[in-house]
């Protein structure tokens, strides 16, 4: 049966190549290449030639012009400054939420389902809320007001925070349900085994769920960063577009829109996807230092 | 470590939701024993060795080291060892990391853990895999990690959760050497779960046998083989030939049985008294063919089915009146042959049949029951 020897004929040249994965089911995949190419890959190099063809100037013009106007130099640090906070503080509000509501209890349904409804809204409905609730006249300001907790309105919208409660509100729900998915994909019998081993519930935490967690923690990080990162609506609505919340999209689209500068426009796009990936490069390197092997959990 | 000269279970129970688990388990575990809890899938045994461990809240009934009532201390606090029947190794560890775990949650001095670590692998002879990963070992060699894990912290009892059932059959009868050989060499007191007698008999100094969350029996292993307690632990002892039948007669410690138009002679196990349904149980090797000249519980019957099993083949045979015989035997027999059969009446056990089993296998009358 070792091959074939002479004399022997080859098996079928079709056979030969469904050993190797090559058969009639590929063809499964072409509805997939043909978004992938149309939506993503063609959109991509276009953009990215178009932003080494500036109206002025020779190709690297646009990507000059950017870094050396500190305004527009300085929505890189003003949309980090939002999205890794934001993108941190959901992580770690979902770790411990999702570690309560790993195993199975009563109402478990109900309560995922009001902690992921935030998801469904969108973010102008969320800027609505935020705008009654934490605004000048909101109820937040009023109970505080009616309380004497203070003499005037904390500002709490159309800045920073605006945004940032935002991006927490609509980042969070996402956040936690990948905590508990990787959560639930680690093996409940080696926390009970750590606890026979003398380990008392924070040893456990510490010593077992959380290293067996980090590396989902660092993937979920990177995603709900992303998603920050990209953040436009809200730093619109609930930020101050003009000045501390003038995010990067919002100088892609500017530039796009207003000034009609497409290529200028994708010179900005080109440069937010690169620090987006600087990030999540760091993140994923720190993250294959740990265990990322299977955890015995139903995955 | 709180050594103990005696662990005493005292009614303990769980239930969950409506359905009782376990009932009323009283037990008195000695230091240095090997106690096997045995029963079929369901019977309880994991809950109570769960409910041991602290894993597993109880819902009534008291566990005591000595005079320290220890069943509201939680698992850390119990100083217990527990090998898990999926090992439970924690896989962002090395082998050595592993079993030095229980040491540094004890926060003995570092010289110490590692002497001792050291020594516990040595014990299960892995010096050359304590770098590992335990994703990069055999499932022996997980299995001995485990071991390891558990006994390094010298506890004062081990507990064991079908620690062998996901071994195949060379290596499960090679750690089942080295798991007795463990527990005599470091004087360990064990509790371990099986729903393999073999294991059990073979194991133990005592056993515990379970059935729907209750205590059947408990007795040595020879007791348990040769005598059991009911017609239930009989099948689970190895009893395949379980036919149901009529007393006719009891004589002392002998009844006779009507079974299939079969007039059988054997030991009564239990009270049992005259027209009262019985259970008759045999052992396959008990079955003699072709006994010279025996005619106390004669039989004979027609061959069916011939399963080789080396040095002894494994027979059914049917007789004239439909009673299904499960026998064990060294002489050639094929299937088609007429055969006589014979059972020593030392060696046939009559039970009284209860009623109150519907949901456990009945014997039947043709006994051609699994």
């Amino acid at each position: 049966m070792s091959g074939a020897g002479p004399g022997r004929p080859l098996a079928h040249w079709r056979h030969r190549l469904a050993e190797r994965g090559v058969d009639r089911q590929l063809w499964l995949l072409v509805p997939a290449l043909v978004f992938v190419i149309a939506l993503f890959l063609y959109p991509f190099f276009y953009g990215l030639t178009l932003s080494f063809q500036p109206t002025r100037g020779g190709p690297f013009s646009d990507y000059a012009r950017f870094f050396s106007d500190s305004y527009e130099r300085g929505t890189i640090w003003i949309t980090l400054r939002i999205a890794l906070p934001a993108a941190l503080l959901n992580v770690l509000a979902a770790v411990p939420i999702a570690y309560r509501m790993r195993g199975r209890f009563r109402g478990k349904r109900l309560v995922t389902t009001l902690l992921v409804v935030p998801i469904t809204l969108g973010t102008v409905l969320t800027a609505q809320g935020l705008l009654n609730f934490l605004g000048p006249t909101g109820w937040f300001n009023r109970i505080l007001l009616a309380s004497n907790l203070v003499d005037e309105p904390v500002r709490l919208t159309h800045n920073y925070w605006g945004v940032f409660f935002s991006l927490v509100i609509t980042g969070f729900p996402f956040a936690f349900l990948l905590v508990l998915s990787y959560l639930s994909g680690i093996d409940p019998t080696l926390e009970r085994a750590a606890a026979t081993l003398g380990a008392d519930w924070r040893r456990r935490f510490t010593r077992i769920t959380l290293p067996l967690l980090m590396p989902g923690l660092a993937t979920t990080f990177c995603l709900t960063f992303v998603l920050a990162f990209s953040v436009f609506p809200s730093a619109v609505l609930v930020g101050n577009p003009a000045g501390e919340t003038r995010v990067i999209s919002l100088a892609a689209y500017q530039a796009a829109y207003e000034q009609y500068d497409y290529p200028y426009a994708s010179a900005i796009a080109m440069i937010m996807g690169f620090v987006e990936l600087v990030i999540i490069a760091v993140v994923l390197a720190a993250r294959s230092r740990f265990y990322t092997g299977s955890t015995g959990g139903k995955g | 470590m709180s050594a103990f000269s005696q662990l005493r279970l005292d009614g303990v129970s769980r239930r969950f939701g409506g359905q009782a688990a376990l009932t009323e388990l009283d037990l008195t575990i000695e230091a240095g024993e090997f106690i096997a809890l045995l029963g079929p899938s369901g019977c309880g045994k994991s809950t109570a060795l769960n409910c041991l461990a602290g894993l597993l809240p109880l819902t009534a009934g008291s566990i005591w080291q000595d005079e320290r009532r220890i069943d509201t201390l939680p698992p850390e606090r119990r100083g217990f060892g527990m090998v898990f029947q999926s090992y439970a190794l924690f896989p962002h560890l090395t082998v050595r990391a592993n079993i030095a775990f229980g040491l540094r949650m004890r926060r003995l001095p570092k010289e110490e853990t590692r002497r001792r670590t050291e020594e516990a692998v040595r014990l299960v002879r892995l010096e050359d895999h304590v770098d590992k990963l335990p994703g990069q070992l055999s499932g022996g060699q997980q299995q001995r990690v485990a071991i390891a894990r558990a006994v390094v912290f010298e506890p004062s009892l081990v507990l064991m959760d079908e620690p062998l059932s996901n071994l195949d059959a060379k290596l499960r009868l090679e750690m089942r050497t080295e798991i007795r050989r463990l527990h005599q060499s470091l004087g360990l007191t064990t509790v371990y779960v099986t729903h393999d007698q073999e294991e059990a008999l073979s194991l133990a100094d005592r056993l515990v046998v379970l059935r729907e969350g209750r205590v059947q029996q408990i007795g040595s292993p020879r007791e348990l083989h040769t005598r059991p307690a009911n017609w239930h632990v009989a099948d689970f002892m190895g009893y395949r030939n379980l036919w149901r039948g009529q007393v006719e007669q009891v004589d002392g410690a002998r009844a006779t049985v009507e079974s299939s138009g079969h007039r059988l002679l054997g030991e009564v196990v239990g009270s049992l008294q005259t027209r009262a349904d019985a259970v008759v149980a045999v052992r396959p090797e008990d079955i003699r063919v072709d006994g010279p000249g025996e005619t106390r519980n004669a039989m004979s019957a027609t061959v069916e089915v011939v399963e080789y099993q080396g040095r002894e083949l494994a027979a059914e045979a049917r007789t004239d009146t439909g009673l299904v015989l499960h026998l064990r035997t060294e002489q050639r027999i094929a299937a088609g042959d007429q055969v006589k059969l014979a059972v020593d009446p030392q060696r046939l056990l009559v039970y009284p049949a209860d009623a109150s089993a519907a949901t456990d296998r009945q014997p039947d009358a043709s006994g051609a029951a699994r």
